[in-house]
């Protein structure tokens, strides 16, 4: 345990990709069957304890502390499990520590019920660095910057494999995955990847900034505001992917079970329809919906996803990665017509006469779910990764306003320290302040220090972990829309805000008002 | 139903009345807590103000306790030796530790805080009360500087920089031990150490020799003057050289102590490969260490940690307790759960020195 605590923190200090790969890569080398395995599969989010929830070590937590004292520490520590790991009293004196397995196995065969007593009894057997892995293996959810792909990206490099060997076996094998390690090491045949679908990356784009291109050579999409999703099935199974490659099937089971088709496509997931608390609320639940194993029915019937395809990379087992984009095209519309148009439906080419046609239409495009365009190259392959002069995004123009520092809230994680959620507002006719919005993103991070001060320096009144601070700060907000809503008194919400410029230079009552936001709807 | 009734730990009651039983207490009557000070009525003299006063009790060196442009400041001689190296050619009257005087019938004395060179707590004795101003203060064994001596009080005015109960210090010796282990493996790059100018700068230094570690330790410029100063206060730190304007070779396999500021400037680029490391009770958390882009969190405070504060208050178990700055509001509910009378100061213009 000691060891894998280690490697966790090795990864949360270390900012490098090939440090962190490095890091994994000589852990999986060095440590013994099957706690590598183990560790492999926490880091790639396939371990699932089921005896232990984040429920159970709240409750252990309320159990030893006082509620009070609990809630300030995890408010500013940022983490449920670190907190828990800091303020557990060091009772690891004698008692020598636990490997990875003694934990696995202890906690997956006890019951729910008896689930708090076992991780209490490995707590005290644990320092600080050693109880947070624990509690973090538990529940699954390292947040240590590992993808799916990057863990077995590690791996590859341990053992001197491809990267897309591992993924092509990685479905047929469970944790600890001994069969993998003995492959890796030579020692035996590579597993069979019995039928299974696995994940191939995706093709990224670069932003074009102000460049243009020229529509014989390049055509455009639009950039859709969802979840960029993968989907491959093998007739026997159908797999669903992240952008990292992580495996989100039980996210989506719906979207897995209308796939009717053999291959592999490149889409984007959105929600049907208009949703109450509008297009924002919809894609925090796909977010939320994108976290989770399971879903119940009714978060199934209150957000009805579908997705929007962009382009196939196999027709049947069919690789048609290396085809211009025209021919993967047609192939798309082909393969797109037999499934069901509940759940797919295919992303439209834009026709524009030449660039600047397509720049006016852009500018047009108000709709919520437009992000904005992507232009392609015509004869571009399918390639892993941003490759240069392929593929473009062009977001659109972000719509600004003046708005007034209202209310600031300590961010979470890795800002918990930090005063960085912000309300804002704008005037009323009768010189009233209304929020209109919050944000926690765009200042860089000296930005952030000097907001953090002006909060700490000009507050008012406290609300819990909410202060209210002097209406003296003007904050040039950039956001995608604004359209009506009647959750917000002010009667407007904005889609996407965040901070574009702090303007220190401008008087408070020359904040935009919300009459001013509402000739901004669409 | 027969069930035996036990008084919740929380008093309630005790939260509501504490208002009034504070307003009660003679030590409110001629010590007013100002958000910019602690003021000491009947001697008309401030305690760390942070604007300019006529008079002013300075507990320690830190900035943010010691100001410039007081009329006349009383403090250790090591505060004022400090003071004068940071601000120029201010004078003021020295106290040793254990020693005071009286002015407008209050005695006033200094008693060693244990947090940097030259810190104090300041005992008040008044009306037949003893108040005990702690300011920055710390519990552990620290070479540099004189330790803490508990003071019998009446009311207590404390800090609580580091009030939160996962604020846990791990021995020192187990940090420096992790800079040793990180120098050894890196010996081709060196590693910077963020360290505040006064204090912690050279409470890691004297730990490295303490731990064995006698090659040359590289400091920034800016500590120079106080290493020379802790030096010439019997502080010994053996070899330091000036890190700015050195060759990459020269510094390789080095140990360099540079001001938290510096850390991420163009300065720090001149080095090779360096590993950020950085010596704050802060790093015990995680995110911490992370948005300050730290590879190599050292868990090294001056402050006390949650048991250190806790435990004195039990162990001097002061009818009633201030609490100046930090995390006032943690260490109030801890006072509450063990029925000791606190109150909040929440003091202006604390800056947190490791936040440098």
């Amino acid at each position: 345990m000691q060891a894998f605590a280690a490697l966790i923190d090795g990864l949360i200090y270390t900012r490098s990709r090939d440090l962190k790969i490095r890091l994994i890569a000589d852990y999986l080398r060095i440590t013994p069957d099957p706690d590598r395995g183990w560790a492999l599969a926490a880091l790639a989010g396939t371990l699932n304890i089921a005896t232990v929830k984040s429920a159970a070590i709240r409750a252990m937590a309320e159990e030893r502390f006082d509620p009070m004292l609990f809630r300030m520490s995890r408010d500013y520590v940022g983490d449920t499990a670190e907190t828990v790991a800091l303020m557990w009293p060091d009772n690891s004196g004698g008692d020598a520590a636990p490997t990875v397995s003694e934990v696995i196995d202890l906690l997956n065969s006890t019951s729910r019920a008896r689930a708090p007593v076992v991780l209490a009894e490995l707590m005290d057997r644990l320092d600080a660095n050693g109880r947070y892995a624990l509690l973090k293996l538990a529940t699954g959810g390292m947040r240590v910057g590992i993808s799916a792909r990057l863990a077995k990206t590690a791996f590859g490099q341990a053992f001197g494999v491809s990267v897309d060997d591992v993924e092509e076996v990685w479905h047929a094998l469970r944790p600890p995955y001994t069969e993998l390690f003995a492959w890796g090491e030579g020692r035996t045949e590579r597993p069979d990847p019995a039928d299974s679908a696995f994940f191939r990356p995706f093709m990224l784009a670069h932003p074009l900034e102000d460049g243009s291109v020229h529509l014989d050579e390049f055509v455009a999409e639009w950039k859709w505001d969802g979840i960029r999703i993968q989907i491959a099935s093998t007739g026997g199974e159908t797999r669903l992917f992240s952008r990292g490659g992580d495996e989100v099937t039980g996210a989506f089971p719906e979207i897995a079970a209308a796939f009717n088709n053999i291959g592999v496509v490149d889409g984007e997931l959105l929600v049907r329809g208009d949703v109450q608390g509008g297009e924002a609320a919809s894609f925090n639940a796909l977010q939320q919906r994108l976290g989770r194993k399971n879903v119940t029915a009714a978060m199934q019937a209150e957000y009805p996803v579908f997705v929007r395809l962009y382009d196939i990379l196999f027709d049947g087992a069919e690789d048609l990665r290396g085809q211009p984009w025209t021919a993967r095209r047609d192939r798309l519309e082909l393969f797109t017509a037999n499934l069901d148009p509940v759940r797919f439906d295919l992303s439209a080419v834009i026709e524009a006469r030449d660039f600047e046609h397509l720049a006016e239409i852009r500018a047009a495009a108000r709709e919520a779910a437009i992000e904005g365009v992507m232009l392609k190259r015509r004869d571009s392959p399918y390639l892993a990764g941003r490759k240069v002069g392929l593929w473009y995004k062009w977001k659109r123009e972000p719509l600004v306003a003046d708005c007034v520092m209202m209310y600031a809230q300590r961010g979470s994680g890795k800002r918990s320290s930090y005063y960085s959620d912000y309300t804002f507002g704008c005037w009323t006719e009768d010189g009233n302040l209304l929020p209109v919005g919050k944000a926690y993103s765009g200042f860089s991070d000296d930005e952030l220090k000097w907001l953090d001060r002006f909060v700490r320096n000009n507050t008012v009144a406290r609300f819990g972990p909410v202060r209210e601070v002097e209406k003296s700060l003007v904050l040039e907000v950039a956001f995608d829309a604004v359209h009506e809503s009647k959750r917000h008194k002010s009667g407007v919400a904005m889609r996407f805000p965040r901070i574009s410029r702090l303007r220190m230079d401008k008087p408070a009552e020359e904040a935009d008002t919300i009459s001013a936001l509402r000739a901004m709807f669409d | 139903m027969h069930a035996v009734y036990i008084a919740p730990a929380t008093t309630h009651i005790l939260i509501k009345k504490r208002t009034a039983d504070i307003s009660r207490t003679a030590a409110q009557h001629w010590i007013e807590p100002h958000a910019h000070g602690i003021y000491v009525k009947p001697a008309d003299m401030w305690i760390d103000p942070s604007r300019p006063a006529e008079r002013a009790l300075v507990t320690h060196g830190h900035a943010d306790h010691a100001r410039s442009g007081h009329g006349a400041v009383w403090a250790t001689p090591e505060t004022l030796a400090i003071m004068a190296l940071r601000y120029g050619t201010e004078m003021g009257t020295p106290v040793h530790y254990g020693e005071g005087f009286e002015h407008g019938g209050v005695k006033i004395s200094f008693h060693p805080a244990g947090h940097v060179l030259g810190s104090a707590q300041i005992l008040l004795e008044h009306a037949g009360e003893r108040v005990v101003v702690t300011g920055d203060y710390k519990r552990r064994f620290d070479p540099t500087c004189t330790p803490f001596e508990p003071v019998a009080c009446d009311a207590l005015i404390t800090e609580a920089t580091f009030g939160l109960p996962v604020f846990t210090h791990p021995p020192i010796e187990d940090e420096i031990a992790k800079l040793l282990s990180a120098r050894e493996a890196n010996v081709d790059g060196c590693i910077i150490v963020g360290a505040y100018a006064l204090g912690k700068a050279q409470r890691v230094i004297a730990e490295l020799r303490r731990a064995g570690y006698d090659a040359p330790i590289y400091i920034h410029g800016a500590m120079q003057k106080m290493c020379e100063l802790y030096a010439a206060h019997n502080v010994p730190l053996g070899e330091l050289i000036m890190a700015t304007g050195l060759a990459k070779a020269e510094l390789k396999g080095a140990i360099v102590i540079a001001p938290p500021s510096a850390m991420n400037d163009r300065w720090a680029q001149r080095l090779p490969e360096p590993i950020t490391a950085m010596a704050s009770g802060w790093m015990r958390v995680r995110q911490r260490a992370r948005q300050r882009n730290v590879e190599l969190p050292l868990v090294i405070s001056d402050h006390a940690d949650w048991n250190e504060l806790t435990d004195t208050l039990l162990e001097l178990r002061p009818s009633e307790t201030w609490i100046t700055h930090g995390r006032t509001d943690a260490l109030g509910r801890w006072c509450e759960l063990h029925q000791l009378k606190a109150r909040a100061l929440d003091l202006v213009g604390r800056e947190d020195e490791d936040e440098g």
